[in-house]
């Protein structure tokens, strides 16, 4: 032989593969948050932001800290935990204090991701399971919402303790006249598009909110079976509610732009840790989401109900996977042979 | 119109572009040749020369043992230097004779005694034994076994597998543009020897050059010859898959093509059937492709069996620095190899010499449920939950679950962002599955 004897790396089949990392992945849903997380910024001001920074940065950190204490291997930087401080901000009102976001990301990356095992071990979604914990926790603050500033808010005219989201708004007419008026600081279907509502720092646009989601159906880090079922099962209930009983249930397209159902169904209930395996799964599990929130939004004692009906399916998460995975290929159990070869 | 798919599957990039315009290049046979005596499937055969001894090309020089193997035969006429051990892709060492090419290309085979269309299909299958042809898409698996089915499966459906769905690889393509003829040929005497009504020719969409220039041979004369063009998708050219997508046919869990009256060759497969049922030829050498950005000029090649991969290599201009790693075979199911100091054999379908960034692996870390590899796996398992369950040693779990029906294709190691080797982990649980019921079974005894 000509060469001299050289070595080249082993390794086991296949020898190539898809450009993902988890990393990636992470970083991809980072990128499509940004845009609506900036625009929360935009409207909110210095304090969004400061919101934005301190729940990503605790995260992370406590998220390194928690490693080095338990002695697992340090994989902060695979994102997941920036990740989950980005989602856990975008869920808390924009004028959120400091220690509302330490003890948030605390629960979030400790108590619902790292005690379950870290990444990929964890049933429900860290950033959600703060958020309830806080809302039950800390009601009066989790629900302070600061009018949006600019440019289509109201500002400093009216009073911030008292700025409700629409969904709040819509639940205290019904509570106290049994039908809906016309939703408080002139509420529109515009107002949902643009913003200009009370809310959580990241629900605001609709439109920033779809634009993410798209980018991440293009780049294929999402399949579209969650936010599509998710989605169009809320539209189909209200919208059947709506026809029902206009006076007491809003049309479909004031819940479709109100209340964090975008970030909930292209964000939140699509975390892949949480979320079924099989686009079937996926399927059930976006109906069951849906369910819950129009559940919880007409009828339960919340008047926001994406982040309940998440966390709620999430425990259906194990069963739903049970039953809906896949036939292996040419088992013919059931099936008369001849079948086979037909 | 009929869909030629399967469930399941990936699409990686499939850089052909290397060389699917370059036309088979006929390598004339090194001084010294290694002819391994595991060329195939099954047991290596026995050699049948003694050092010093004179051959001719096409002499048999190895005796199959058992039955799956098959014969070997000298690729060059020569010497015998000595009986040797080189290092095999998969079984590690083996035995191989060394012989000394004299370049007198002395031929020492004939035709068959009658054109193979007046003979016996059990005569043709003998001497396909004789000429030691074995499946050429990888498995290598005896043509002569295949070709011989048990009389209660009788085949109705002979597929010709020229769907080359493994990125990289050309050579079947460059066999369907420039040997049609001898391609169709093939696949006709594989027809009559099963006496099976239908015979189709599966060939991807990619290659569409390929397809028309094949339907062109079918106009004239014999027709009942099909042609499909499966979407192109990786694994289309696994039998099972291949199989489904051209005849919604499912072969059954633990079986074979035979049970639902299909068999699939590959297009070299036929080539190599006709070259040894017309011409006499036994199976001394085959087309492979030499290819990655690693390699100086990437080239289709036709070389003798026993031709060192650094032979190879050489002649397509030789490596490049940044070389990490040598394939045997294509990227997804290839085998890695330590060296190129070693013969090329009936299974080196392709020499894949790849850069660092063209085999990039994602860090390993923990599973993130994404569900790409169950999406993936054309064979319909749960790759995560089997990798999942073998590092818990819960092979029985494993075994209900289907890990025996992986056919180690790699879409779902090719998918997982998690950079876990799911087909690693599938591999062994399948050996230990394989253990466990062979210890159960002489217990039971
Ligand atoms: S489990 Fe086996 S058959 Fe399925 S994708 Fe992985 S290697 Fe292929
Ligand atoms: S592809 Fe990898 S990370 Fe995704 S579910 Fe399968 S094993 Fe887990």
């Amino acid at each position: 032989m000509s060469q001299p004897a050289q070595l080249f790396h082993a390794g086991p089949s296949p020898h190539i593969r898809q450009p993902e990392s988890t990393r990636r992945i992470m970083l991809w849903v980072i990128v499509a948050l940004l845009p609506a997380a900036l625009y929360g910024v935009y409207l909110f001001g210095a304090n969004a932001a400061l919101v934005l920074v301190l729940c990503t940065g605790f995260a992370v950190v406590l998220e390194a800290l928690w490693q080095r204490m338990i002695g697992r291997p340090m994989v902060v930087g695979d994102g997941s935990a920036a990740l989950t401080g980005l989602l856990l901000a975008l869920n808390l009102p924009p004028n959120a204090p400091w220690w509302m976001c330490l003890i948030g990301a605390a629960v979030a990356v400790i108590v619902a991701k790292g005690v379950f095992g870290g990444l990929g071990q964890n049933v429900f979604n860290p950033a959600l399971v703060a958020r309830v914990f806080l809302l039950i926790s800390f009601p009066v603050q989790m629900t302070d919402y600061a009018p949006p500033a600019a440019p289509f808010g109201t500002g400093a005219a009216v009073d911030a303790a008292s700025y409700a989201t629409p969904l709040a708004a819509m639940k205290e007419q019904l509570l106290t006249s049994g039908v809906l008026g016309p939703l408080e600081h002139g509420f529109t279907r515009l107002s949902g598009i643009t913003g200009n509502m009370g809310g959580s720092l990241g629900e605001m646009s609709f439109l920033l909110l779809l634009l993410g989601g798209a980018f991440l159906l293009v780049r294929r880090v999402i399949t579209w079976q969650i936010p599509a079922s998710f989605i169009g099962t809320v539209v189909a209930l209200t919208g059947l509610m709506h026809v029902i009983d206009p006076a007491r249930y809003a049309d479909p397209l004031f819940h479709l732009v109100t209340g964090g159902l975008m970030l909930g169904a292209f964000f939140m209930a699509t975390d892949y840790v949480t979320s079924p395996m099989t686009a079937k799964g996926q399927l059930i599990f976006g109906v069951l989401c849906g369910l819950l929130t129009v559940v919880i939004r007409l009828w339960g004692g919340y008047p926001e109900g994406v982040s309940f009906a998440i966390l709620l399916g999430n425990a259906a998460v194990p069963l739903i996977d049970r039953y809906t995975m896949p036939k292996v290929f040419g088992s013919t159990r059931g099936k008369p042979a001849k079948e086979a070869r037909a | 119109m009929r869909l030629f798919e399967f469930p399941g599957g990936v699409h990686p990039d499939d850089h052909k572009e290397l060389t699917r315009s370059k036309p088979l290049e006929a390598l004339s046979a090194p001084e010294l040749l290694n002819v391994s005596m595991a060329q195939h499937l099954g047991a290596p055969a026995q050699p049948l020369v003694k050092p010093g001894e004179r051959v001719l090309v096409g002499q048999k020089i190895g005796e199959p043992r058992g039955f799956i193997s098959a014969a070997v035969h000298s690729p060059v006429s020569g010497k015998v230097k000595r009986l040797t051990q080189v290092p095999h892709p998969e079984l590690g060492r083996c035995q191989a004779v060394l012989i000394e090419n004299d370049g007198e290309d002395e031929r020492g085979y004939q035709p068959p005694e009658r054109p193979w269309s007046e003979l016996e299909p059990k005569r043709l299958v003998e001497l396909l034994a004789e000429a030691g042809v074995v499946g050429l898409g990888g498995a290598t698996f005896p043509s002569h076994v295949k070709l011989s089915p048990p009389e209660n499966k009788p085949i109705d459906t002979v597929i010709l597998n020229g769907v080359e769905c493994e990125p990289y690889l050309t050579s079947d393509h460059r066999l369907m543009l420039e040997r049609p003829d001898d391609v169709v040929l093939g696949l006709k005497i594989v027809r009559s020897i099963l006496g099976a009504k239908q015979a189709l020719i599966a060939v991807e969409s990619n290659k569409s050059d390929a397809a028309a220039k094949l339907s062109a041979k079918l106009i004239h004369g014999d027709s009942g010859i099909e042609i499909v063009v499966p979407r192109v998708r990786y694994p289309q050219g696994a039998e099972k898959q291949l199989i489904y997508a051209c005849t919604k046919r499912r072969v059954p869990n633990g079986g074979l093509p035979m049970d639902v009256g299909c068999v699939v060759h590959n297009v070299g497969t036929a080539v190599a059937i006709r070259d040894a049922l017309v011409d006499g030829r036994p199976l001394i050498s085959r087309a492979l492709t030499i290819t990655g950005m690693g390699v100086d000029t990437p080239k289709n090649l036709l070389a003798a069996i026993g031709t060192p991969l650094s032979a190879l290599v050489d002649a397509c201009g030789g490596l490049k620095s940044g070389t990490v790693k040598v394939i045997s075979g294509g990227p997804m199911m290839g085998i890695a190899l330590g060296t190129l100091d070693q013969p090329m054999i009936k299974s080196t379908g392709g020499l894949l010499c790849l850069t660092a960034s063209e085999t990039f692996k994602p860090e390993q870390g923990p599973c993130i449920r994404c569900g790409r590899c169950i999406r993936a796996c054309p064979m319909r398992l749960q790759p995560t939950l089997i990798a999942a369950r073998t590092k818990l040693d819960d092979f029985d779990e494993c075994l209900r679950i289907g890990a025996r029906d992986c056919m180690e294709c790699g879409c779902c190691a090719y998918s997982c962002p998690a950079g876990i080797p799911l087909v690693q982990y599938i591999k062994l649980a399948k050996s230990e599955i394989a253990q466990l019921q062979r210890r159960r079974k002489e217990e039971a005894r």
